[in-house]
């Protein structure tokens, strides 16, 4: 083991005796670190030799159908999991104790950094990134190996097996290219910082959000190959991997959105949604993950939509690849680019072809043996979800083509030209408005044969409620913009529509409100979750519309001016003062915020400044009342002396993002849905094996 | 209906919805679409008055210059030729003098480009990818050395 040279004979200089005291200390300290240090780094090493096992032997046991070659699977991707969990928990170690002889925390740390910093900045870079994707899709095998619900032992080692492959290829691609155990010699004094906009409470949860999302579709990946190579799908394969779906898609709706309000009050720009092609990458696998979901419901009520499922597994989880790929190679010109070296990815390329191509391969090689579903009525619940199926493909399609469209072009004739918003507004939104005017209705579709004046006169209510209130709305936003009331309008549609299911379901004529209550109660947690997160869409449609009424204003303030803001709200700049944070100094301008003539907060902007990445960040002010926000940001000092800022009034913008948890809340009342409890005890699977056996609800 | 009016129906919505996107697509990327110009290449073939495009290069040494309400001018250089560039705003965090940049908008009638929107970086190590390109064409960085103006 090579261990640090830190005596003071070694360098030859002399160096001054305080010096020398400080580092003998770190010394004393770090032996037993080293030795732990280069343990982690083993690890990692092992648990590749351990995913080998992992992928070979249970797959050779669903070959051979040896149960005990089989049963091999399940210890060994929990042996994975305990490994690479070991060398995360070393790598945060080093982070946290600054053993700057490590390039990852030299480069990303600073022993001034405030702790939950030094945490969150393990995985505020590449390799530690890397480690905490692979630690997520380590955890994921360990899950499928330890849950309890019913899956055929064959389905699970096949299933345990890719993961184990899919493992493989992300640890080779980490130790040969991107190790974070790799050591400088002779160890620096003090690191290069994290960048500092990374410095923030949102980038503690974001990644490791948007990760569990990306690398859970790993799983319903793995499903989906072992089901081709077993050459068998069927309902209990669909109530198997909708679970892993739902659990993935809700992480991923929460990755996305907290990277959404991230970026709206960090970046200072007040926006919450760029089109930026980093940020396409996490929505591509979103919108086909929603597709999933959905066609998983019809694999299992109604046995049909099979290979078309396997198809759109496949490419959720390719998506997930390719965005892994576009985000760490650096082929993408991108606002979210962080310094990356392209000779990466080479290698992503490489993960890429192998598992889209080779799964897709075997898709067309196997795919035709799988039986085929039937065909169905299209006014019915399955032709709903049809529609769903297809305007998300449609909508991802798009946003896959003005992602890629730059680089093909520049590939191809050299050009080099950039797809902004404009182009996404002008495909996405279309595609998703007549999807979103269309899901209460298929929400209250019957399955196998619906019919229109049923539906119309089931949502009779729900449309004219909606109406009136975008009439009233437009009314009194007189002159505004048009889309607004209109948008509004549509989600008070999604949600009043949403929650008719509910009622109509258990209110029925002459029957009192208690039996209706009991009733609702009795419904099946899929149903309430699929209302809960169908009113999240229509919460979150209503903020996206009210941001057309929002405003900005540029304007230079001295203190005592009191500038007017939007809607009812003014400011008035109070003071501009220094401050020395840990890490930063800053300017801070001190504001008091108006409503009419009430004071009604204080809110503090400021200019950060970290001299250790020599590197400015704008800190942004935000007043909350109710839903809205006021919004300060700082801008430049004038030459003349005065202060430039950046004023927003954001109406309802909260709903965004309160949209979406309950988006991620609906999928979680989904997930705990009886029929696939995960890891339910033995038990209450035989009970529900016993009183469940009936046909799934049958709605 | 029978099993084949079904499957029509099926297919014929899947083509309406898809011939219906890709009609939008086609559509926005006439009007969408901006193209990266270096100052060299305007230089080189000029450029119409009024075309938006994305120029992009480093901030030229001693040429910012502000004006009261928030008026920017500096000049956007690769080496091979500069230009004049306008932009009344605020500017983001990272922009400085021999940084890369990269603004969007149009040259009016007196050959000044007139930004309105400057873009803002994350890290001040990344160079925009194009901005490296268009100063690889001129000789003046080579790809392993750091970007200019990180120190």
């Amino acid at each position: 083991m090579r261990s640090r040279r830190r005596g003071s004979g070694s360098t030859g200089i002399r160096r001054p005796a305080r010096n020398e005291r400080i580092r003998g200390r770190a010394d004393g300290i770090g032996r037993g670190g080293q030795l732990l240090i280069e343990a982690g780094h083993f690890a990692l090493a092992l648990a590749l030799g351990l995913s080998v096992i992992q992928m070979v032997v249970p797959f050779w046991g669903a070959r051979t159908n040896d149960p005990v070659l089989m049963g091999v699977g399940a210890p060994a991707a929990i042996g994975v999991f305990a490994l690479v969990l070991f060398s995360f928990g070393v790598l945060t170690y080093a982070y946290v104790t600054s053993d700057f002889s490590l390039m990852n925390v030299y480069a990303n740390s600073h022993s001034q950094k405030p702790m939950i910093y030094k945490v969150t900045g393990v995985w505020g870079n590449h390799e530690g990134s890397m480690l905490l994707w692979i630690l997520i899709l380590a955890l994921f095998g360990a899950l499928v190996a330890i849950a309890r619900n019913a899956v055929p032992p064959k389905l699970r080692a096949n299933t345990i097996a890719v993961q184990g492959s899919v493992t493989i290829a992300f640890l080779l691609f980490m130790l040969l290219t991107s190790n974070p155990f790799e050591r400088i010699d002779p160890a620096p004094f003090e690191g290069r910082d994290l960048n500092p906009i990374l410095q923030d409470i949102g980038l503690a949860i974001h990644p490791p959000l948007l990760y569990i999302g990306y690398v859970g579709f790993s799983i319903t990946f793995a499903f989906a190959m072992a089901a081709l190579i077993e050459g068998k799908i069927d309902a209990v394969w669909a109530r198997a991997v909708r679970p892993w779906t739902l659990g993935a898609w809700l992480f991923l709706t929460l990755g996305i959105s907290m990277g959404s309000y991230w970026a709206y009050y960090e970046l200072g720009w007040g926006g919450w949604w760029f089109w930026d092609p980093v940020e396409n990458a996490s929505l591509l696998p979103w919108i086909l993950g929603t597709a999933l979901i959905h066609s998983t419901v019809v694999m299992e009520k109604r046995d049909a939509l099979k290979i078309w499922t396997i198809l759109l597994a496949i490419l959720t989880f390719s998506l997930s690849l390719m965005g892994t790929f576009l985000v760490r190679s650096g082929v993408l010109t991108s606002v979210h680019a962080f310094a990356v070296d392209p000779d990466r990815g080479v290698y992503i390329l490489a993960i890429l072809v192998f598992f889209i191509g080779g799964s897709l391969a075997l898709f067309a090689w196997r795919a035709p043996l799988l039986r085929q579903g039937g065909i169905f009525a299209p006014v019915s619940r399955e032709g709903a979800l049809v529609v769903n199926n297809l305007f998300l493909a449609t909508a991802c399609a798009t946003v896959l083509i003005g992602t890629l469209y730059p680089l093909a072009l520049e590939a191809v004739t050299g050009a080099k030209i950039s797809v902004g918003p404009p182009f996404f507004n002008a495909t996405f939104v279309p595609l998703m408005v007549p999807l979103l005017l269309l899901l209460p209705f298929g929400q209250v579709m019957a399955w196998k044969r619906g019919d229109m004046n049923g539906v119309a006169q089931r949502l009779a209510g729900a449309i004219l409620i909606s109406v009136v209130l975008t009439v009233i709305i437009y009314g009194f936003t007189y002159g505004g913009p048009v889309a607004a009331p209109l948008g509004v309008g549509l989600g008070i549609f999604l949600i009043v529509g949403s929650f008719n299911e509910i009622v109509t379901r258990s209110f029925t004529s002459g029957s009192g409100f208690r039996d209706a209550m009991r009733k609702a109660r009795g419904l099946p947690r899929s149903t309430w979750g699929t209302v809960t997160a169908h009113a999240g869409v229509g919460v979150m449609v209503i903020g996206i519309a009210a941001t057309a009424w929002s405003t900005e204003r540029i304007v230079t303030m001295r203190p005592g001016d009191v500038q007017h803001v939007g809607g009812a709200y003014s400011v008035r700049l109070d003071s501009v003062f220094p401050r020395t944070g840990p890490n930063f100094q800053e300017d801070v301008a001190r504001m008091t915020v108006f409503r009419g003539d009430r004071a009604i907060g204080q809110e503090e902007t400021s200019k950060r400044f970290f001299p250790a990445r020599n590197m400015p960040t704008t800190q942004a002010g935000l007043h909350t009342v109710g839903f809205s926000q006021v919004y300060l940001s700082f801008g430049e000092p004038q030459p003349d002396g005065s202060l430039g800022l950046r004023l927003y009034y954001k109406p309802l913008i909260l709903l965004i993002w309160i949209g979406t948890l309950f988006m991620g809340l609906g999928a979680g009342i989904a997930m705990s849905d009886r029929r696939f409890r995960v890891g339910a005890p033995v038990r209450a699977k035989r009970d529900e094996s016993a009183s469940g056996t009936a046909p799934a609800p049958a709605e | 209906m029978t099993r084949k009016q079904r499957r029509l129906t099926l297919i014929g919505v899947t083509g309406a919805v898809l011939a219906i996107s890709l009609g939008l697509v086609l559509f926005a990327m006439r009007d969408t679409i901006v193209f990266f110009r270096a100052p060299s290449d305007i230089a080189a073939q000029g450029v119409d008055e009024g075309v938006r495009f994305r120029l992009g290069g480093l901030v030229e040494d001693g040429s910012i210059r502000r004006e009261t309400g928030q008026i920017h001018y500096f000049r956007v250089t690769d080496g091979g030729a500069s230009i004049e560039v306008r932009y009344q705003g605020l500017l983001p965090d990272l922009f400085r003098e021999g940084q890369g940049v990269v603004t969007e908008g149009a040259v009016d009638g007196s050959g000044l480009f007139r930004a309105d929107t400057v873009l803002a970086r994350h890290d001040e190590n990344y160079m925009p990818r194009e901005v490296a390109d268009a100063l690889k064409a001129q000789g003046l960085w080579q790809h392993g050395d750091p970007a200019p103006g990180t120190q």
